[in-house]
């Protein structure tokens, strides 16, 4: 037989219908996540041609985008400030509870940035095809399931038919050998793969991430890199599930159990890449020789590590614009810049462990004068548990806030904002102009370079707060 | 929605690289649950100051881009989010087509979905056009082609099923649903061993 990659398989063990030239697959989708943001109009649709949801068993809903994280917004205590936010969330409940979809709302226990909670309830599984109406829904390709961003209409295609219609992507092998150094972490990795591709070097591609500086990942580092793949334009990012992958989703609420466990297990081992199997492209990275990276422009790909110079490129208008709405010139050190906000959240950055990682900074420390910290968890669960294990208390302590889960700060439409022109660094995905606020300026980086930022009021570089 | 076939218009210009679905349509302006009415926040933070007004030397706010249906745009449009939003503001703001080097995936995806066309053409026809904003165009979607006001034709790539629709004014929703038999099997036969959510 021809041996194939992990998303062969995965993709041709969910053809409802293959590809002609005449028209694209009908692929089954396994499980839908939806959320408030892009699915009332296709909720609409649905109502507008009597349609019901095919599969409220494979639909999951939340509420992450829009919802504040002011404990006294999320439970009720006070309306939620921004109105039309507030009407988006009425929106989706009505919708959840009139077709039938289980929604973990603003009151659930299990509630959380869609991306997080799918993988934390064990709805993410090997082998799956997952879609949500959200660009970084790659990040569930990390356990093996072909994970991709859709748009509203095609949320309503899967809400009334569990199918899309699609035509198959190429494949981008991304192979990261050697280990990587202290205080390198998998944002890093992230970050210098789009450096190295470009911010559209990904497109029209499915990636998959591979070698031994990723099979060395935890599942939360997989998901960090796995998530980023949209921001190098790419359908998709997967990694092959092995031990580390079974070793998390065991006895999580939604997977298998008992019989129904081995025998999964048994079938998520043969996803892995046959030996032989052919890519249409391969790109090699060495992880031993990377650094902490930091982005410098308003794309992810205006990256650099963070002891080097802002780029110049003096004759590139666009470039030019770039480090004008960055208030950064061409040459000048990072390290050192002042810095008002320091955001810890999102899809990208928000799980145990990156807490975890900013608290190795942050404990016995103090937040710099002048500077505001943003710790926001990427659920409820990993609140409690943050709380229990006292990384909260870390936080707090440090004069950093503390808050309910959401995108929160990553996107800038629930409340918390990065005000116009302050440097903010963030450990989400996009840098984008106005992305954090209008007028905010955001330089992405992990989770101990964020920490490090807000202790010393500056850009600075991680490596010398983990010093004993 | 309504056939598309053939239309011609003059070109608006923006000459920028990688302009991401966060500038066409900031995600204050999210907290929408209908389509409308998005047109006026398009590229709010390019188009007014911060008293509202709008910027006179942006190219959307030229009098001259007045009634254009074909934006131009540098490299890599659309890249960064899902948000449908962003087409839908585009067509709210009077376009039918976007003209690149490279279209995002899944802007292209929403934007063929909503009968906007992401037109994607060769570096030398794109720097021209980038050069010379204002010029008149026709596209015809059944032949594929953009036609330069010399008259010559260049071939965009449309993929075939999306041409189809897009040329009947098809709803691909209505393909999958006839689809239901095949739907039916395959849950049948497939889903033995999935743990449902």
């Amino acid at each position: 037989m021809k041996p194939k990659t992990l998303f062969e398989k995965v993709w041709e063990q969910h053809e409802v219908a293959p590809e002609t030239a005449d028209t694209p697959a009908v692929l089954y989708v396994d499980l839908h996540l939806i959320h408030e943001v892009t699915s009332p109009q296709a909720f609409a649709e649905l109502r507008s041609q009597s349609l019901s949801v095919r599969r409220p068993d494979r639909t999951l809903a939340t509420l992450d985008h829009s919802t504040p994280t002011d404990p006294a917004e999320v439970f009720g205590r006070v309306p939620i400030k921004v109105e039309s936010a507030a009407r988006q969330v009425r929106a989706m409940e009505k919708n959840c509870r009139e077709f039938g979809v289980e929604l973990l709302g603003l009151g659930s226990e299990l509630r959380g940035i869609v991306h997080v909670i799918g993988p934390e309830l064990g709805a993410t599984q090997p082998g799956k095809t997952i879609v949500c109406g959200d660009s970084h829904t790659a990040t569930h390709g990390a356990f093996g399931a072909l994970a991709f961003g859709i748009g509203t209409t095609e949320v309503g295609h899967v809400l009334a038919t569990q199918c899309l219609l699609q035509r198959r992507p190429k494949t981008l092998a991304i192979e990261v050998t050697g280990q990587l150094r202290d205080a390198v972490t998998a944002k890093d990795v992230i970050l210098a793969i789009i450096g190295k591709i470009g911010v559209s070097g990904g497109t029209g591609q499915v990636i998959e991430y591979r070698g031994s500086a990723i099979d060395a990942l935890s599942m939360d580092e997989r998901m960090t890199i796995c998530n980023m793949s949209i921001e190098a334009g790419a359908r998709a990012g997967m990694i092959a599930p092995d031990e580390t992958t079974f070793a998390y989703l065991k006895g999580r609420r939604f997977a298998p159990q008992g019989e129904a466990w081995d025998r999964a297990v048994e079938r998520w081992r043969k996803l892995r890449t046959d030996s032989g199997a052919r890519y249409d492209r391969v790109v090699e990275i060495d992880a031993s020789k990377l650094e902490p990276m930091i982005t410098y422009g308003t794309n992810p790909g205006m990256v650099v590590p963070i002891t080097a110079k802002v780029p110049d490129h003096p004759s590139d208008a666009i470039h030019a614009k770039s480090l004008a709405y960055m208030g950064l010139q061409g040459g000048e050190s990072l390290l050192g810049k002042p810095v008002q906000v320091v955001f810890v959240g999102s899809c990208t950055n928000a799980r145990l462990s990156d807490l975890e990682q900013a608290a190795r900074v942050l404990r016995g420390r103090k937040v710099a004068s002048g500077v505001r910290m943003l710790v926001v968890p990427g659920s409820q669960q990993i609140k409690r548990e943050a709380e229990a294990r006292g990384l909260a208390q870390v936080f707090t302590d440090a004069g950093a806030e503390w808050r309910e889960s959401g995108c929160s700060m990553c996107i800038g439409m629930n409340g918390d904002v990065v005000a116009k022109g302050q440097y903010a660094v963030s450990t989400s995905n996009r840098n984008f102009e106005g992305r954090q606020g209008s007028g905010a300026r955001t330089l992405l980086a992990s989770p101990l370079t964020a920490a490090a930022a807000a202790v010393a009021g500056r850009i600075s570089d991680p490596r010398e707060f983990l010093r004993a | 929605m309504q056939p598309i076939s053939t239309f011609s218009s003059r070109t608006v210009v923006l000459p920028y690289t990688n302009i991401d679905t966060d500038q066409i349509i900031p995600a204050r302006f999210l907290t929408t649950t209908t389509k409308e009415g998005l047109g006026r926040h398009a590229f709010t933070d390019w188009r007014y100051d911060a008293n509202g007004a709008p910027k006179p030397d942006f190219a959307l706010n030229r009098p001259e881009a007045a009634g254009c249906a074909i934006l131009v745009a540098g490299r890599n449009f659309g890249c960064g989010s899902s948000r449908e939003h962003a087409p839908w503001a585009l067509l709210d703001c009077g376009f039918r087509a976007v003209v690149s080097t490279e279209i995002a995936d899944i802007f292209r995806n929403n934007s063929l979905k909503n009968g906007l066309l992401p037109i994607v053409v060769d570096e030398q026809t794109h720097a021209w056009l980038l050069q010379n904003p204002g010029v008149s165009l026709q596209i015809d979607l059944q032949a594929s082609t953009l036609t330069l006001p010399d008259g010559t034709a260049v071939h965009f790539p449309v993929e075939a099923f999306m041409r189809y629709c897009l040329l009947n004014g098809v709803d691909e929703l209505g393909f999958l649903l006839q689809q239901s038999n095949a739907i039916d099997h395959y849950e049948r036969t497939h889903m033995h061993e999935q743990t449902h959510t």
